[in-house]
């Protein structure tokens, strides 16, 4: 059985519709790169997996269990976690606070708050300033670390590079590696390529809503990648699974 | 001296404000409502007490330790069964419920009780009229005394609240952001909820000592409200330290006021909270146009 399934999902912002029948199962394991142009309706899909937007048709199931119109919260509590786009940080609340924040769902697991720190040294010593007062790979580990306190089964990140400077982004993936490579589940939006490429077993490139190449990271090239990610008609192989 | 008792007497009644406002400020704060049955619900809360109170022949405090919690779960409900509907509305629908509640309770308080004014003061014993005589020019109401320990242990206490406990730090995390909050496992309604029922039961213990110090009828909410909402906006919205220093710049502008001239009481509270307003929206205006001299033309 999937951990994720998702079947023929529609979403709309308003008369937009941002994903359009969308349907892919994500086994437990898996890191999926989520690629697409601006506007493709990434985020959307993330969000619309985390509960942060109603789907106005189709369905999503975790763990063998219809979330549809779960709340957002019990999602959570199932082991579903966003770390949003912006990162999306209380702040006015310390680094520490944030991240206790998280800690009030009771999922027990591998991630404690030591254990966040000591992937993310630069918390460290953070701990009790103001998130509002971050630089943005703080922000942006801090995010991901709150997510992780709530010890996920599947983790969505969405655009962690975006906005920040290479060397924050390389820091940030040299920190990850060890979840990564960990076995943790997780779609990754992400803008860089090679970034994605690198991280992945599994690429799946939308275009105006639409699964439009979907497959293990091994067998693509990124001119495939390239391709799809601007609609050109050679990327027309889909499911090269 | 009698300045000095004049300021003290000002102070001491703005406790009484502060405590009226802790719930206005909190409901604020965390939900971006203005809730205009504020004032009615305390007179709610007073009638109650004035019941229990009157049909069992108990003191007022005890009377008061019944009613917190139906208040509470009036808070609760309120913000379950008509808030939180009204709230996916935006901004203006909240505000015209809560007038509605307003005006639905004085009638309601009306029906039940009828136009007479009543007072707890008549069930407390001594404590309404005995003050401690620092000297024969000053001295302070007992009960003057007990409001004000009783506002900055109450605004203390839910600051410490809100700072240390795991459930405070879920409340000012869905007051920043509640889509986020959700996203972080955080039950955003629940937590609505609870703060409505924490804010109303403030509102009652208010409502409870307006009943001891002063008198009270089904239409004397409207007035508090004035008051609550006053104090809230000299203090800085949201924040409850601000709130109290709020209760407290109108209780001493009342209390000077009424000293220059009886009539002034509520003129000199209204005035400083139309001088408030106005020098926030002045620093505001000159902010927007590169600061005050700029603003003004001063700098070269």
């Amino acid at each position: 059985m999937s951990l994720l399934s998702v079947d023929r999902l529609d979403v709309r912002h308003g008369l937009l519709q941002a994903v359009r029948e969308v349907s892919f199962a994500l086994e437990e394991g898996e890191v999926l790169a989520l690629v697409g142009a601006n506007g493709a309706g990434k985020s959307t899909l993330l969000r619309a997996i985390a509960g942060a937007h109603q789907p106005s048709a189709g369905s999503i199931a975790f763990d063998g269990a219809d979330v549809t119109s779960m709340r957002a919260h019990k999602r959570v509590a199932r082991g579903i976690a966003l770390v949003p786009e912006g990162r999306r940080l209380f702040g006015d609340m310390s680094v520490e606070e944030n991240l206790r924040v998280a800690m009030r769902v009771d999922r027990r697991g591998h991630w404690t708050l030591d254990r966040v720190m000591e992937l993310f040294p630069m918390l460290i010593e953070r701990r009790n300033s103001l998130a509002g007062n971050l630089s943005g790979g703080e922000r942006q580990a801090a995010a991901i670390g709150r997510a992780l306190l709530t010890n996920p089964r599947l983790l969505l990140l969405d655009e962690v590079s975006l906005g920040l400077a290479p060397v924050v982004v390389e820091q940030l993936y040299k920190s990850m590696t060890s979840l990564l490579e960990g076995g943790a589940t997780l779609i990754l939006v992400e803008q860089e390529l090679n970034r994605a490429l690198s991280v992945a077993t599994r690429v799946l490139c939308m275009l105006e809503g639409k699964i439009v190449l979907d497959g293990p990271a091994k067998a693509m090239s990124r001119e495939l990648i390239v391709d799809a990610y601007f609609g050109l008609r050679r990327a027309a192989v889909q499911g090269l699974r | 001296m009698s300045f000095f008792n004049l300021v003290a007497q000002g102070v001491l009644l703005g406790g009484y404000y502060a405590l009226l406002a802790c719930g206005l400020s909190l409901m604020f704060g965390v939900m971006r409502i203005i809730n205009l049955a504020h004032g009615d619900l305390a007179i709610l809360a007073a009638f109650l007490v004035f019941s229990i109170s009157d049909a069992f022949g108990l003191s007022p405090f005890l009377s008061l330790v019944g009613v917190l919690p139906i208040m509470a779960a009036v808070g609760w409900a309120l913000q379950r069964g008509v808030l939180e509907r009204s709230l996916r509305s935006g901004m203006l629908v909240p505000l015209l419920a809560t007038f509605g509640l307003s005006i639905a309770l004085e009638n309601l308080l009306f029906e039940a009780y009828g136009a007479d004014t009543r007072s707890l003061g008549g069930m407390i014993g001594d404590l309404a009229f005995d003050s401690y005589e620092v000297t024969s020019q000053f001295s302070v109401s007992y009960l003057a005394a007990l409001i004000f320990a009783l506002s900055v242990a109450l605004l203390g206490g839910l600051s410490i609240f809100l700072k240390t406990t795991s459930l405070g730090r879920a409340i000012r995390a869905t007051a920043e952001d509640p889509d986020t909050a959700e996203l972080v496992g955080i039950d955003a309604r629940a937590v609505y909820a609870v703060a409505a029922a924490i804010a109303v039961a403030t509102v009652a213990l208010a409502g409870v000592m307006l009943g001891m110090r002063a008198t009270f009828d089904p239409y004397s909410g409207p007035m508090q409200l004035i008051f609550a909402f006053e104090a809230v906006v000299i203090g800085g919205i949201g924040s409850l330290w601000g709130t109290l220093t709020g209760g407290i710049m109108l209780g001493l502008a009342q209390s000077i006021g009424a000293a220059i001239n009886p009539k002034w009481f509520l003129l000199a509270g209204h005035l400083t909270f139309l001088a408030v307003l106005g020098i926030r929206l002045f620093r505001d205006w000159a902010r927007a146009r590169g600061g005050l001299r700029s603003a003004l033309g001063l700098g070269g």
